[in-house]
C-alpha cells in the first residue's frame, strides 16, 4: 500500500501561494496578539488565584458572580471547565489579590463566600472540603466508637477512607451523608452529622502564584526557548552550513508565531504546559528540516548538473511519503491526546495539533525556499554558491558514471 | 550469519529482562493486582497525578542577619563597657535592606585602635571602616554574609523536614529551589490541608526567655507613660497574650522586656504538651546542659525579678523568679490540646531561623489526579493502537518490525523511569504518546527508504542494508535536535514539564536502539529465512 507513487509536484513553483498562507496566518496571529485578545498568559505566568470546583449539581454562574461580589472579588472570572456534565466550574483571581503576604488570603475568601452561599449552619464545617487531618482531629475529640489506645490510628484509617471514598469514588463531592454509611461505622456518620455540613461544591484543584514566581517563570520559559532555538543554530551550522541553519530558525520561528497566534486569536491560555509543547513542536518542525535538508545534501553531492531549485523539488518529493506519513502518525497519537486526555492538558495538545501541521508544511514551504532564495541571491551577487554551474570538469562526470 | 545473528537476539531479550525488571521490579505475585503494585513501588507518580500540595517557599534571610548582628552589637557593647570606651549610640542605621551594618557613634580618637582589635578579635566575621564623623561602621564580610545567608536556608530546610516528617506525610519532598533566591520547594504528596500544614511550618517558635523590666501595661502608650517617654535603652516593647479569662479575648496587654535573651530555642532539648494542676493544657519543657547553666545562672541572678517566656515575639507568659531554675520548666499560655500538642511538635524541632513567606501554592485534588490518569492512559492507549494498526495496514510484514520496535520502546522508556526513580506526571505520560508517535518516524524513514531501493531495483537484502545505513545518519540528526531540546525543557522546567522532558529524552535514547538495532535484527531474521528472490514484505 502506498500513498505517493512517484511524486513529482513542483512545490518551489507554489512558493508564492505557500507565502500568502504564511502571511495570512501570521499577520492575523500577530494583530489578534497586539490588538485584540493579546497573548492570553495562564496563571502560571501571570500569577493569581486558580480554584477549580466541582459540584453536586449544574453549577449556576450568576450565583457563584453574585458570591464573589459580596466577598469583594470584583474582577473574579469564571467559566465552566471542561465536559458541561462534570458540573465543574473555574474561578481566576489576579494577582492583585494575590499578595506574598497573604498568599492564599483569594482561596479562603473564595471558598468561604461559596460556603456562605451554601446556607452554612453555624458552627459546623464542611465536609466536602475537609481534610483527613481535620477529620481525624474531629474524631478523636468525639470519640464515637470510644477507643482506647488505638484511637488515633483507627480514626486516622477512618478519615482516610471517608476521604478517599469522597475523592475517588464520587469525583469530590458528597451529595448526602448515607453515602458514607457503607464506608465507615454508622456511629461515626453520625457523630460527622453533628459538626459536620454537606455543601453543594468541592475543590477539586487550587493553583496560587505569587507575583515573583510569576515573573521568574516567565524569564525561564523565554530563556528555555531561546537557548533552544540557539542550540539548534549551532548543530546545524555544524551539520551543514550556516545557510541550513539559519533557514530552519527562520522556519521554526514562523511555527511558533502561527503557533501562538493560533492561541491568541482563540484566546487559549499560554502555562508552562503550553510552552513545553511549543518547545517539542520546535523539535518536530526540526526533525522534518532536517530529513528535507539531509535529501538536499545528498542529492546535491549527486546531481551537480542541475539547478539548485530542481534538487530542491526533487528532494522533497522523494521525502514526500516519508513527511505525509510521519505527519500524520505523530498527528493521530495528538489528536488521541487532544480528544481523549482531558481538559488538564487541553492547552498542550491543542499546541501540539496546530504545531505540527504547521511544522510540516513550514518544512516545505519555507525552509527549502530560503534556501533557494538564498542561493539565488548570491548567484546574483556573484559569489559562490551551493551547486557548481552546469559546466562541471571531466573529473566530476566520471565520478558520477562510476556511481551509477 | 547465524552465531552474530544468535548473540543479537540474546542481547536484546536481555535488555528487555533488564528494563522489565526496571519497571516491576521482582513482583511478590504475577497477577494482574501484584504486577500493578510492584510497578506502583518503582514509578513514582508525580503530585498532579497523586494530588497533594506543592509550595514555594522562600526564607526571610535577612531575619537571620538580624540576629546575629543583634548579638554582636550585645558584644560590642559589653566589651566596651568592660574596656571602659565611651560610645554615644550604637545602632543598624538600615535593618530592613542591610541587616548586617552596624553604626557606632561617639568613640573617641583615641580609643580607636582599642575598638579594631575588639572587632577583629570579638567580632571575627565583621569588618570595621570608619566613617564620617568619628563613625565608624560594622558590616559583616561578604563571604561571611553569603555563608549566613546560605547557612539559614539550609537549617530551614531541616527545621521543616522535621515539622512534616511529625506530621507522617509518606515521601515528601523538600528541597532547595531555584537559583540564588532562597527558595525553597516543599512538594507533599496526599495531603489536602495545606492551611494545617503551612501553620506547622510557618511558625518560627522562636523561644526565647528574657527578663520582664516592666508590665503588664494595658496598652503601647500606657508603657511609654511609665518612663517618661523614652524606653530604656536595653529594653523592648512587647505584645503580650491578652489576659482575661478564657474565652475574653478583649484586653491587650504590653510588657517591657530586655532586649537580649537569657536562653533561646536552640538551647531546648524536649518540649511535651501535658497538663497542669487545673488540668488545662500546658507545655512541659526541658534544657540542655548548656542552656541549662546559663539558665541557672540568669535566675539566680535575678531571683524576685520578672522572667517572660516569648515566643515568637509575643510574651507568653510573666512570672517571677522565686528561686534559680536549673534545666526544666512550663509554658502555660491558655491553649487548646491541639495548640499545646502543635506548639509542642514545633519547639521540639528546632527553631526556624528565619520566617518564611509563600510564593507559590498548589493544591491538586485526589479526585482531580485520578481523573487525569484516567485521561491520560485512554490517550496513550489509543493513539498506540492506532499506530500500531496503521502500521501493520500500510506496512504489512514489516510492520510488524515497527510495532514490535515501538512496544519494546515503551517497556525500555518505562524501564529507565523505574531504574532512575523518576516521577511520571501528567505530561509525562503525553510525553510517552509523543515518543510514540515520534518514534515511529525513524521506522518510516528507514521503511520508506528500502522501498525506494527496492523499487531502483536492488535485491532485498541489499536494500535493507541501503535503507539503513542512509537513514541513520538523518535518524541521529533528529534524535539529537530533540534531545537537546528535551535537555534544555527538562533544566529551565519545573514538577510536570520536567516530568515531560524526562519521557521524552528517555523515549529518544529507547528509540535510537529500537528502531535501528532491533528492526534490523528482526529484518535480517527475515531475510535469512527466505529464498533467493523472495519478495520482502514491506507493503
Amino acid at each position: 500500500m502506498e500513498f505517493f507513487k512517484n511524486p513529482n509536484f513542483d512545490f518551489l513553483g507554489k512558493k508564492w501561494y505557500f507565502l500568502a498562507f504564511s502571511l495570512v496566518f501570521s499577520v492575523a496571529g500577530i494583530l489578534s496578539m497586539l490588538l485584540w485578545h493579546g497573548i492570553p498568559l495562564g496563571v502560571d505566568f501571570r500569577g493569581g488565584t486558580l480554584v477549580t470546583l466541582k459540584y453536586s449539581h449544574r453549577p449556576d454562574n450568576n450565583l457563584i458572580r453574585a458570591a464573589m461580589d459580596e466577598a469583594g472579588l470584583k474582577n473574579a472570572r469564571i467559566q465552566s471547565f471542561g465536559n458541561p456534565a462534570n458540573n465543574e466550574v473555574l474561578i481566576d483571581l489576579d494577582v492583585q489579590e494575590t499578595s506574598e503576604q497573604a498568599l492564599d488570603r483569594g482561596k479562603n475568601q473564595i471558598i468561604n463566600a461559596l460556603e456562605a452561599k451554601a446556607h452554612a449552619p453555624a458552627g459546623k464545617q464542611d465536609l466536602n472540603n475537609a481534610s483527613a487531618l481535620t477529620l481525624t482531629d474531629y474524631l478523636l475529640q468525639k470519640d464515637p466508637q470510644h477507643l482506647g489506645t488505638d484511637a488515633n490510628q483507627r480514626y486516622s484509617a477512618e478519615a482516610q477512607a471517608i476521604v478517599n471514598y469522597r475523592d475517588k469514588s464520587r469525583g469530590g463531592v458528597l451529595a448526602s451523608f448515607d453515602e458514607l454509611k457503607g464506608v465507615v461505622d454508622p456511629s461515626v456518620v453520625t457523630a460527622l452529622q453533628d459538626g459536620f455540613f454537606l455543601s453543594d461544591f468541592g475543590v477539586k484543584n487550587v493553583d496560587i502564584i505569587g507575583p515573583q514566581v510569576g515573573a521568574q517563570l516567565r524569564r525561564q520559559a523565554v530563556l528555555a526557548t531561546v537557548y533552544s532555538l540557539a542550540g539548534m543554530l549551532v548543530y546545524l551550522w555544524f551539520r551543514f552550513e550556516l545557510i541550513y541553519g539559519v533557514a530552519a530558525v527562520v522556519t521554526v520561528f514562523h511555527d511558533t508565531l502561527i503557533t501562538v497566534g493560533a492561541f491568541s486569536l482563540m484566546n487559549k491560555p499560554l502555562s508552562l504546559t503550553v510552552i513545553a509543547a511549543i518547545l517539542t513542536l520546535i523539535g518536530y518542525s526540526n526533525n522534518d528540516t532536517i530529513v528535507v535538508f539531509d535529501r538536499i545534501r545528498e542529492n546535491i553531492k549527486l546531481l551537480r548538473r542541475e539547478k539548485l531549485a530542481d534538487i530542491v523539488n526533487k528532494s522533497i518529493n522523494q521525502t514526500l511519503s516519508r513527511t505525509i506519513l510521519t505527519a500524520g502518525l505523530t498527528f493521530l497519537t495528538v489528536l488521541a491526546l487532544y480528544v481523549f486526555g482531558g481538559e488538564v492538558l487541553r492547552g498542550f495538545s491543542f499546541a501540539l495539533v496546530v504545531g505540527i501541521l504547521i511544522g510540516t508544511y513550514s518544512s516545505i514551504a519555507i525552509a527549502a525556499p530560503i534556501l533557494v532564495a538564498y542561493q539565488d541571491w548570491r548567484s546574483n551577487q556573484g559569489k559562490k554558491t551551493l551547486v557548481v554551474p552546469a559546466e562541471a570538469p571531466k573529473r566530476d562526470r566520471l565520478k558520477v558514471k562510476a556511481k551509477a | 550469519m547465524n552465531k552474530s545473528m544468535g548473540w543479537k537476539v540474546a542481547l536484546i531479550i536481555g535488555i528487555l529482562l533488564i528494563f522489565l525488571f526496571g519497571i516491576f521490579g521482582v513482583p511478590s505475585s504475577f497477577s494482574g493486582q501484584g504486577l500493578l503494585a510492584a510497578m506502583q513501588n518503582r514509578i513514582h507518580l508525580g503530585l498532579d497525578l497523586r494530588g497533594g500540595t506543592h509550595l514555594i517557599l522562600q526564607v526571610q534571610v535577612n531575619d537571620a542577619v538580624n540576629v546575629d548582628s543583634d548579638n554582636a552589637i550585645e558584644r560590642l557593647k559589653t566589651e566596651l563597657r568592660a574596656r571602659k570606651i565611651n560610645y554615644t549610640e550604637i545602632t543598624k542605621p538600615d535593618p530592613a535592606n542591610n541587616p548586617d551594618k552596624i553604626l557606632i557613634k561617639g568613640v573617641p580618637p583615641e580609643n580607636s585602635s582599642d575598638l579594631r582589635s575588639i572587632v577583629s578579635d570579638r567580632l571575627p566575621e565583621y569588618d570595621l571602616t570608619s566613617g564620617a564623623e568619628n563613625g565608624w561602621t560594622v558590616a559583616m564580610k561578604a563571604q561571611s554574609l553569603t555563608a549566613l545567608k546560605n547557612q539559614a536556608v539550609t537549617q530551614a530546610i531541616e527545621t521543616i523536614r522535621n515539622r512534616i516528617d511529625q506530621l507522617g506525610v509518606s515521601e515528601p519532598v523538600i528541597q532547595e529551589h531555584g537559583l540564588g533566591q532562597y527558595q525553597i520547594l516543599v512538594q507533599l504528596p496526599g495531603v489536602d490541608d495545606p492551611a494545617r500544614v503551612k501553620e506547622i511550618m510557618q511558625s518560627t517558635a522562636m523561644l526565647e526567655i528574657r527578663q520582664t523590666l516592666g508590665g503588664p501595661y494595658p496598652s503601647e502608650q500606657a508603657a511609654l507613660q511609665e518612663h517618661g517617654g523614652v524606653l530604656p535603652p536595653d529594653a523592648v516593647l512587647m505584645k503580650g497574650k491578652s489576659i482575661g479569662r478564657a474565652g475574653d479575648e478583649g484586653a491587650e496587654s504590653w510588657y517591657l522586656v530586655s532586649r537580649s535573651s537569657a536562653v533561646t530555642g536552640r538551647d531546648l532539648r524536649n518540649a511535651e504538651p501535658g497538663r497542669d494542676e487545673n488540668g488545662a493544657p500546658d507545655v512541659r519543657f526541658t534544657l540542655t546542659g548548656e542552656g541549662g547553666r546559663k539558665f541557672y545562672a540568669f535566675t539566680s541572678a535575678h531571683v524576685g525579678d520578672n522572667l517572660a517566656v516569648v515566643l515568637d515575639n509575643k510574651v507568653q507568659e510573666s512570672a517571677v523568679i522565686k528561686e534559680p531554675i536549673r534545666d526544666s520548666g512550663v509554658i502555660n499560655g491558655r491553649f487548646t490540646e491541639q495548640e499545646a500538642k502543635d506548639l509542642g511538635m514545633i519547639l521540639r524541632s528546632g527553631a526556624l531561623p528565619a520566617s518564611i513567606h509563600y510564593l507559590q501554592e498548589s493544591t491538586v485534588g485526589p479526585s482531580l489526579g485520578t481523573d487525569s490518569i484516567r485521561a491520560g492512559v485512554r490517550a496513550a492507549v489509543i493513539g498506540m493502537l492506532a499506530v500500531l494498526i496503521f502500521m501493520l495496514v500500510y506496512y504489512h510484514g514489516a510492520g510488524i518490525n515497527a510495532d514490535v520496535a515501538l512496544i519494546l520502546n515503551l517497556i525500555i522508556l518505562l524501564g529507565f523511569m523505574g531504574f532512575t526513580q523518576a516521577v511520571l506526571t501528567l505530561p509525562g505520560i503525553a510525553g510517552v504518546i509523543l515518543t510514540v508517535g515520534m518514534g515511529v518516524d525513524s521506522n518510516v524513514l528507514i521503511f520508506e527508504r528500502i522501498r525506494e531501493e527496492l523499487r531502483n531495483g536492488k535485491t532485498p537484502p541489499s536494500a535493507v542494508d541501503q535503507g539503513f545505513s542512509h537513514a541513520w545518519i538523518t535518524i541521529v540528526d533528529t534524535h539529537i535536535t530533540t534531545m537537546v531540546s528535551a535537555a534544555i525543557l527538562f533544566i529551565f522546567g519545573t514538577g510536570p514539564v520536567r516530568g515531560f522532558a524526562t519521557t521524552l529524552f528517555f523515549g529518544l535514547a529507547a528509540n535510537l536502539f529500537t528502531a535501528v538495532f532491533v528492526s534490523r535484527v528482526i529484518f535480517d531474521y527475515n531475510l535469512s529465512r527466505k529464498q533467493r528472490g523472495e519478495a520482502l514484505s514491506i507493503g
